[in-house]
């Protein structure tokens, strides 16, 4: 516009530079998130083309061998599904407690002050700090050994506070209403969680669930710690299975069997000074990769279908 | 947080005829309120557990290790005949590849979350938020797979004299896993400033940028840093990509072209050996870890500190 | 509406000319027209929710900052006689010529000094001794000089709530804007702050034109010259203040001054 201003035109120069800038500036943002994008894609996509020579049914039915074409993942991702059960069992019940607990339940006290700051800072704590914790507590104060049970524990104790706060932001965001109309008909506090809260926050939960186990699937740092070994050829004892002349094996004795999960084979491939090993680095890689991407993926579809169906 | 129903348990009536019925159910409550709290105090337990595993392993090291050895020292020998117990050496392994990883996220995670929180409509934002997520959810053990089999060989091509194992390469690797983190809480920290300030600035002819950095960042500075901090935390106590990229060699640099072990990695390094229990070799790794314990703990505090000096001011 | 014949020796700041605003597909505005003088005070009342915060944003062009918001009709703005809603027209430059004060205080998290040289920055101003001689005026023109100069380095957010409020206004008034926008600057504030508020606008008229909204009709009452009265984003009425509250034309304009509404 015509400008009564005295310095016009500089003012005008000044805005077009920091529009520029402003542009500037939105192409670096974009590039970075790009750069995010293009790791994503560039790991993928190298471990899915180097590995695609081992990435056949064998790799999946075979165990671990010294012979690279030979060698499969059987005993890792039969060994990463038990652990991951265990994990789940463990931290589920005692996140959701937990979190129902500290919603529902807790007086603003100093305890549970002492809580609350307590989750906040072992979220930020190392895991191979929890690797130490559980290589002095289970493996040899409670002689669990390098067993699925510890390494399960390790890791739910390691992801409890991911689903402690996602349990409390799911029941946090359940309106008041709800608590009091369960207790305007005679709930008792308990029952008000366990028919309406915990059914309601559960979608919360679940993705919060999700993400930990993703978490937890590639964590490698504390299950080395706890001194996991990194060759095994043979998998854990199925309940009532015939583990020699005449004997078979208990119920749970496969939680106390040693393993290895998928992230530790292919640390142990990886750092083989043999680049045939490489080629099964990438596939095993791969198939984890595809184990927690697809995870977080569908949490990021839950999540994303809970923001769309919000019933309140 | 807690609601009208954080009140104590006082506040039940118990009325007239039923009152047998409701001492029962009064007691049930209360037994599963008390497992609850059992639940809750889990968290707790394991940070005493953390404490007294680190703590009572390293007093019996440190009962083998003077005190002072262990801070001045400049070698990290545990296991040869000739021991020495330097912790700095594992330090500056540690110090390095952070400070490496951190040039990298702080500025690409800043620059993210600005970009995202000031300039990118809502759908950029939709597509960006789960892309950022799936990265920062990426196994550790395969971005170290990514630094030693891609990044390594890609800086050779620039730098020929870079070896097979550095701290450079794993320090950038984890400075790119760190970018989600760092950019993540930025960005929450961003969103939270009201949106009036901005209509302050923009209302005196502030461009986007200006805005962004002479308000918005100002504004959430608490926030940005605490996601600095946390970034910092989760630098010095990443193990795998070191692990598996940087080499495990204990050696006392400052170079990031160089190999060096961790504190993580040396810690690693002993685990995948077979050190009987009670040995001092297996001990080290507990004296490391507490090491690392109090190093996060520092960053920790600092982080909740810069928080409430910032949150003052705003 | 009702075309009220004003005879006015003011010459006109800006205008509105069949303003209408849409929110997407909600049409907030409807078909405005209002003239603005200059040195003068415009007040704009009506029942909350009526789109008298949503007029005065137009004139800064505050909608462009969000999606989905269009502008139909004209502002025209003088001496330029240009239109402020004009796609060319580039809104950092109507923002700099136009100030706003809004609704709470929103003091940058910055020192009082620097809250007040923002704008001046803004435009490139980067010479101390120009801005310490501007950021005095400024500050003396909102009468907060005597309580803030000897601490002028201190965080803005330390001030109250209502010197905050003069601050946003010296903030506003640094860098020397024609048309000053005033979004209830009052409604967060208490009494004394707000009457030291009203005899700030009383000065501030004999050098710029304002135009504010407000939710308190004694306000308008007592530092307007003219008053518009909008309902459901119409202009119901506009008129010199007096006769406004006096013997308003419209039923619905008795209706809400008399309290019988909104």
């Amino acid at each position: 516009m015509p400008s009564p201003l005295p310095d016009a035109g500089r003012v005008r120069a000044l805005i077009a530079r920091g529009k520029l800038k402003d542009t500037l500036f939105q192409a670096v943002g974009i590039v970075f998130l790009a750069v995010g994008l293009l790791v994503i894609f560039l790991l993928v996509g190298d471990m899915a083309i180097r590995g695609a020579a081992r990435l056949n049914p064998d790799f999946f039915t075979h165990f671990a061998s010294r012979r690279a074409a030979q060698a499969g993942i059987l005993s890792a991702w039969v060994g990463t599904l038990l652990v991951m059960l265990v994990t789940a069992l463990a931290a589920v019940p005692l996140g959701v407690a937990a979190g129902v607990y500290l919603e529902e339940y807790a007086r603003r006290n100093w305890m549970t002050e002492i809580i609350e700051i307590n989750i906040s800072n072992l979220a930020a704590v190392p895991s191979i700090i929890y690797g130490l914790l559980s290589l002095g507590v289970f493996v040899y104060a409670l002689g669990l050994g390098q067993s699925i049970l510890t390494a399960g524990l390790t890791l739910a104790l390691l992801i409890l506070p991911i689903v402690i706060v996602s349990t409390r932001e799911a029941v946090r965001a359940i309106p008041e209403s709800i608590r009091e109309a369960s207790m305007a008909v005679g709930a008792t506090r308990w029952q008000t969680c366990r028919h309406h809260i915990i059914p309601y926050a559960m979608p919360g939960v679940l993705t919060g669930v999700i993400i930990g186990l993703a978490r937890a699937i590639g964590e490698t740092a504390p299950i080395i710690t706890v001194g996991a070994l990194t060759f095994i050829a043979f998998l854990p004892p199925m309940p009532f299975a015939e583990i020699g002349a005449g004997d078979r094996a208990g119920l749970f004795d496969w939680l106390m069997s040693p393993f290895t999960v998928m992230p530790i084979q292919v640390f142990n491939w990886t750092s083989r000074p043999d680049p045939a090993f490489e080629v099964n680095a990438a596939a095993a890689g791969f198939v984890l990769m595809v184990m927690v991407l697809s995870m977080n993926g569908v949490a990021i579809w839950l999540r994303y279908k809970m923001r769309k169906n919000i019933k309140w | 947080m807690q609601g009208d129903f954080a009140q104590p348990a006082s506040g039940r009536h118990a009325g007239g005829g039923r009152l047998a019925r409701n001492v029962m159910r009064n007691l049930g409550e209360s037994g599963i309120e008390m497992l609850l709290f059992a639940a809750a105090a889990v968290s707790v337990l394991t940070t005493l557990g953390i404490v007294y595993v680190l703590v009572s392993e390293s007093i019996n090291f440190f009962g083998r290790v003077p005190l002072l050895d262990f801070l001045t020292d400049t070698q990290w020998t545990p296991l040869f005949y000739d021991a020495h117990f330097g912790i700095m050496v594992l330090v500056s392994g540690t110090a390095v590849s952070s400070l490496v990883a951190l040039a990298v996220a702080v500025p690409m995670g800043t620059v993210i979350a600005i970009y995202l929180s000031e300039f990118a409509n809502s759908t950029v934002r939709e597509v960006a938020k789960p892309v950022l997520e799936l990265l920062g959810g990426i196994p550790t053990i395969v971005f170290g797979y990514f630094a030693l089999l891609m990044v390594t060989p890609a800086l050779q091509r620039i730098f020929p004299r870079l070896p097979g194992f550095s701290l450079l390469s794993a320090g950038l690797v984890m400075g790119v896993m760190i970018v989600p983190y760092v950019a993540s809480l930025s960005e929450d920290a961003m969103r939270a400033v009201p949106m009036s300030l901005r209509e302050g600035s923009y209302g005196m002819g502030a461009t986007r940028l200006h805005t962004a950095l002479h308000v918005v960042v100002p504004a959430a500075f608490s926030g940005l840093a605490a996601s600095y901090v946390l970034a910092i935390s989760r630098a010095v106590g990443e193990t795998m990509i070191l692990a598996v990229a940087a080499g495990m060699r204990p050696s006392l640099t400052w170079n990031p072209a160089e190999p060096a072990a961790t504190i993580t990695s040396y810690i690693v390094q002993v685990a995948l050996g077979d050190l009987p229990h009670g040995s001092l070799g297996y001990q080290t790794i507990f004296a490391a870890g507490l090491t690392l314990l109090l190093i996060t703990l520092v960053f920790n505090i600092l982080g909740q500190w810069l928080r409430r000096k910032f949150r003052e001011n705003y | 509406m009702i075309d009220m014949p004003i005879q006015e020796s003011a010459p006109l700041k800006a205008e509105a000319r069949g303003l209408s605003f849409h929110y997407g597909e909600v049409r907030a505005l409807k078909n405005i027209d209002m003239p603005i003088r200059d040195k003068k005070v415009t007040a704009l009342i009506g029942p909350s929710g009526c789109g008298k915060s949503t007029y005065l944003r137009c004139f800064n062009r505050m909608h462009d900052l969000y999606p989905g918001n269009r502008y139909e009709g004209e502002i025209r703005f003088y001496p330029d006689d240009a239109n402020l809603l004009a796609p060319e027209i580039d809104p950092i430059e109507v923002r700099m010529r136009i100030g706003m004060v809004f609704q709470k205080p929103n003091p940058f998290p910055k020192s009082i000094y620097e809250n007040v040289a923002y704008g001046l920055r803004v435009r490139g101003e980067s010479n101390k001794r120009a801005l310490d001689d501007k950021i005095e005026q400024a500050l003396r023109g909102a009468a907060l000089w005597d309580e803030v100069k000897d601490r002028l380095g201190e965080l803005a957010s330390r001030l109250s709530g209502g010197q905050q409020q003069r601050l946003c206004i010296a903030r506003a008034l640094a860098t020397d804007p024609e048309l000053l926008l005033f979004d209830e600057p009052t409604s967060a504030l208490d009494p004394i702050a707000t009457g030291a508020i009203e005899e700030l606008i009383h000065e501030l008229k004999k050098r710029v034109a304002i135009l504010i909204v407000t939710h308190n009709m004694q306000q308008a009452a007592r530092v307007s010259d003219y008053t518009a009265y909008m309902y459901l984003g119409e202009m119901i009425e506009f008129g010199k203040t007096d006769e406004i509250f006096i013997k308003p034309q419209d039923k619905r304009t008795e209706d809400y001054i008399t309290g019988r509404m909104g």
